[in-house]
């Protein structure tokens, strides 16, 4: 399956993302320059973590108006799996193709460790195999979710709360957000489910050698994701 | 309460890459009368029974670097 990895300047976690699907999971995985208008011949897309064009204005902000962002647009709509990582969840919500904003971290600090997280739903193909808590790495300054109660009232009505931070036993109290996270949000999904925005790294967590193998099941999800 | 507000911009011979950045993305949205982009910082102050020289001290040792930046100054209440 050819998976496209986009690569914006700033971007740097293109090459995890790309070594954790390619010679981990076994996809076809391509680097695509944000500059490309097509993604044809493509079946899923990831959108990398990184610090694109110096987060100016505000993290995403600048790389949402990439020519590829378009053809993620469509891919949306399409209902074609797409999985905006850390700065690629940021562009996702300044592209709105996910609703809500991620600020600066409540405790003023980047966070760079471990987290427990949990899926809510098991509804949508990418949670559907998440039945355990897993611990997967976050990094970053901006990553606490935050939308208007309606808006959230609304993703978990609709089962498109992805994840919530938890603590290691499972338990879902704002202790357990490290940023802060509105409802202790960590990930989210659009309407159609196909699209994923999570801050915590998969890419980093897909073998033990490396610390935790937690983040594949949620990468091998590009193979199931097309709703 | 005095209430004053304090911009901070780079001076005009550096190199503002925030600003280029910026002025490249709205050339992109379509807006290609854009010659120049210039991005800064607007800081709020409150404070009881400030004055505008304390002001002055504060953005000459914390709020701006004199060396690459020019600040202005403006009450705001």
């Amino acid at each position: 399956m050819r998976v496209a990895v986009l690569q914006s300047p700033g971007s740097n976690c293109d090459q995890d993302a790309y070594h954790a699907l390619r010679d981990h999971l076994g996809f076809d995985a391509e680097y695509v320059w944000h500059r490309e208008t097509s993604l044809e011949g493509y079946e899923g897309v990831v959108i990398p973590g990184g610090f694109t064009y110096g987060d100016y204005l505000r993290g995403g902000a600048i790389a949402a108006l990439s020519p590829v962002i378009e053809e993620v647009k469509r891919f949306a709509v399409e209902g074609r799996p797409v999985i905006g990582i850390c700065n690629g969840f940021q562009i996702l919500t300044e592209a709105e193709i996910l609703p809500g904003a991620l600020v600066r971290n409540a405790g003023r600090r980047f966070l760079c460790k471990d987290a427990n997280i949990k899926a809510v739903n098991r509804t949508s193909p990418w949670t559907a195999k998440c039945d355990c808590i897993l611990s997967i790495p976050i990094a970053h300054n901006e990553g606490r979710y935050i939308a208007e109660e309606e808006t959230i009232e609304r993703l978990e009505g609709e089962g498109r709360v992805a994840f919530v931070y938890c603590t290691p036993e499972g338990e879902v109290n704002p202790e357990a957000a490290p940023s802060g996270s509105s409802h202790n949000i960590a990930g989210i999904l659009n309407e159609r489910g196909n699209v994923l925005g999570m801050m915590p790294h998969p890419e980093r967590a897909i073998s033990k050698l490396l610390g935790g193998s937690d983040g594949r099941i949620i990468l091998e999800q590009l193979a199931t994701a097309k709703v | 309460m005095s209430r004053y507000r304090v911009l901070v911009t780079l001076k005009p011979a550096l190199l503002d890459s925030a600003g280029r950045a910026v002025r490249d993305a709205l050339h992109s949205m379509g807006f290609e009368n854009v010659e120049d982009v210039r991005v800064g910082k607007l800081i709020e102050i409150s404070m009881k029974d400030g004055n505008e020289s304390q002001i002055e001290e504060m953005c000459k040792k914390l709020l701006a670097n004199p060396v690459v930046e020019n600040y202005h100054i403006e009450a705001a209440n």
